[in-house]
């Protein structure tokens, strides 16, 4: 699946909800099904601040391509670490890095995004265009 | 009356319960504010032309107003601020400068506000003066024995909250300005929060400086007030130089006016400050309205729960704010607060400016819902029952 296909997919799975209640119920059942974070990266390093929820988030590059592995000690904060997980882990570094992560805008998830102090997210996003262009 | 409690979000009622961030506005200070910008914007103090004369008049009336309302001896002691921000900032710099040097300690303790705390470090650390804190208790009260042990003839100030803007507990302030007066100690209080709920004589407070904002207190926004005590604003040296502050100005040398002019440099808040006059009338109407019916019934429900934490508990009910600031076992602030807020209710999650206090307790963050003498029962009832779902959602 390519990266655009990836965040269609995305989409159109929200777009099954109308209510704001049911996309957080949606995002609680991701959050809980998230991979488990490697315990041994669960350092200050990898630690994303927030004043809310806090973030961790690692990566490795493997065939020339960037992995991801995140955590969150907040769960609605966890699905969608487990969406951007899902839709960038495994591109390569060049396409991370251009991409603008603005899909996250389609679902209604911006405020989520928005540029307060509120979450790790958006550190969190930064952090992995961070590392994609560094990847490079 | 307040525009703003009308609306709607996510097609739910709004149930506004972040008060003690901010307050809404009622019609009457929107009005005011309206008004000032329409009808005789103006410089204050110096023009002699119509729309001059009509903004210095608005703008003494709300300097009346508020010594009125806190009971201040004379008008000369409001000096008008962005905020309760400005207000300590001008006192931690214009006090600390005339009073504070290498060796001497200031006071504050572990339930203040990022402002009643950056400040006095920063001073600390201009001046080599040393930083005190005072303890809270398991149950969010101030440690007064401690505090007492802490004065010392070193101690030039004690600056505390009247009431914290997480636990909601109301500060003996009499008796810390009694203990701090027999030692000779001036101290100011922080009265962003104690300001909506409690009502504040400084006379009776006998407190040196007495510091809030407006608009926690439904006057417009970037309005603050420092009440000092006249010796003090007498004895202090300018904060910030410009116009109006000014007696003579020449290249040799500039004199000052007097106390309040001295520390108000600069163009005023002139649009704003006139609210403060209709703010405080709301505010004296609407005082204490539901306060302890919401309190008794929200820490009924707050305590009975045991997936709930509830932190400020009190002793007595009357020493409680309805603030009330939560842990839930197993489910985040920030989730909470998501949910709640798709749910029409706006509510505060995280370290709430006080990351000290948060570390006293081991947290990271708590949820806190505040509210505000506009606030009805029933809000309270149905912020309990969401707050309820929310939980299951996440548990």
């Amino acid at each position: 699946m390519t990266l655009q296909e990836a965040k269609e997919k995305v989409i159109e799975e929200f777009s099954m909800y109308d209510e704001w209640l049911d996309k957080y119920e949606y995002l609680i059942g991701l959050g809980k099904e998230l991979e488990a974070y490697p315990e041994e990266e669960r350092t200050e390093e990898h630690l994303i601040k927030g004043c809310q929820s806090r973030v961790w988030l690692c990566s490795e590059k493997r065939d020339g391509k960037l992995f991801f592995k995140a955590d969150s000690d907040a769960i609605i904060t966890k699905g969608i670490i487990s969406l951007l997980v899902g839709v960038y882990s495994g591109r390569t570094p060049e396409e991370i890095a251009e991409d603008d992560f603005s899909f996250l805008d389609n679902i209604g998830l911006k405020e989520n995004l928005s540029p307060t102090r509120a979450g790790g997210l958006v550190s969190m996003i930064e952090t992995m265009k961070k590392t994609a262009q560094e990847a490079i | 009356m307040f525009p703003a409690l009308g609306e709607k979000v996510y097609g739910k009622p709004l149930v506004y319960l972040d008060n003690a961030a901010t307050s809404q506005r009622p019609e009457a200070v929107i009005r005011k504010w309206e008004d000032m910008a329409c009808r005789c914007n103006a410089n204050i103090y110096r023009a002699v032309h119509h729309f001059a004369t009509q903004a210095t008049f608005e703008f003494e009336a709300a300097r009346e107003a508020v010594r009125d309302f806190i009971g201040a001896a004379d008008k000369s002691e409001i000096v008008f601020t962005s905020g309760t921000t400005a207000s300590i900032n001008l006192v931690a710099y214009s006090f600390g400068e005339r009073f504070v040097g290498d060796g001497d300690e200031i006071v504050v303790t572990e339930a203040e506000h990022h402002s009643n705390l950056v400040p006095w470090q920063l001073l600390c650390g201009r001046k080599k003066a040393v930083l005190k804190v005072a303890k809270v208790t398991e149950d969010g009260y101030l440690d007064l024995e401690q505090l007492a042990g802490l004065l010392s003839p070193r101690t030039k100030i004690v600056s505390v909250a009247q009431v914290s803007n997480v636990l909601g507990i109301i500060n003996p302030i009499k008796e810390i300005v009694s203990i701090c007066h027999s030692k000779g100690i001036p101290v100011l209080v922080d009265g962003a929060q104690g300001i909506v709920h409690c009502t504040v004589d400084v006379k009776d407070l006998d407190c040196d400086f007495y510091a809030f904002s407006g608009h926690k207190i439904y006057a417009a926004t970037g309005t603050g007030v420092l009440y000092a005590k006249k010796k003090w604003l007498d004895e202090m040296p300018p904060f910030m130089g410009g116009g109006e502050m000014i007696e003579s100005v020449s290249f040799e040398g500039t004199t000052f006016a007097k106390a309040p002019h001295k520390f108000e440099a600069g163009t005023q808040n002139i649009s704003a400050v006139p609210t403060m006059v209709p703010a405080l009338e709301t505010a004296k109407m609407l005082r204490g309205a539901e306060d302890s019916a919401i309190c008794e019934y929200m820490l009924d429900s707050l305590t009975s729960d045991p997936r709930i934490t509830l932190y400020g508990v009190p002793r007595r009910t009357s020493d409680k704010m309805p603030v009330f600031s939560f842990a839930v076992k197993g489910a985040h602030h920030e989730d909470l607060a998501l949910i709640l807020d798709k749910m029409g209710i706006a509510v505060r999650s995280g370290q709430m400016c006080a990351e000290p206090l948060m570390r006293r307790f081991g947290l990271t963050g708590l949820l806190r819902a505040s509210f505000a003498p506009y606030n009805t029962l029933d809000e309270a009832k149905y912020f309990i029952t969401s707050l309820d779902k929310a939980i299951k959602m996440l548990i």
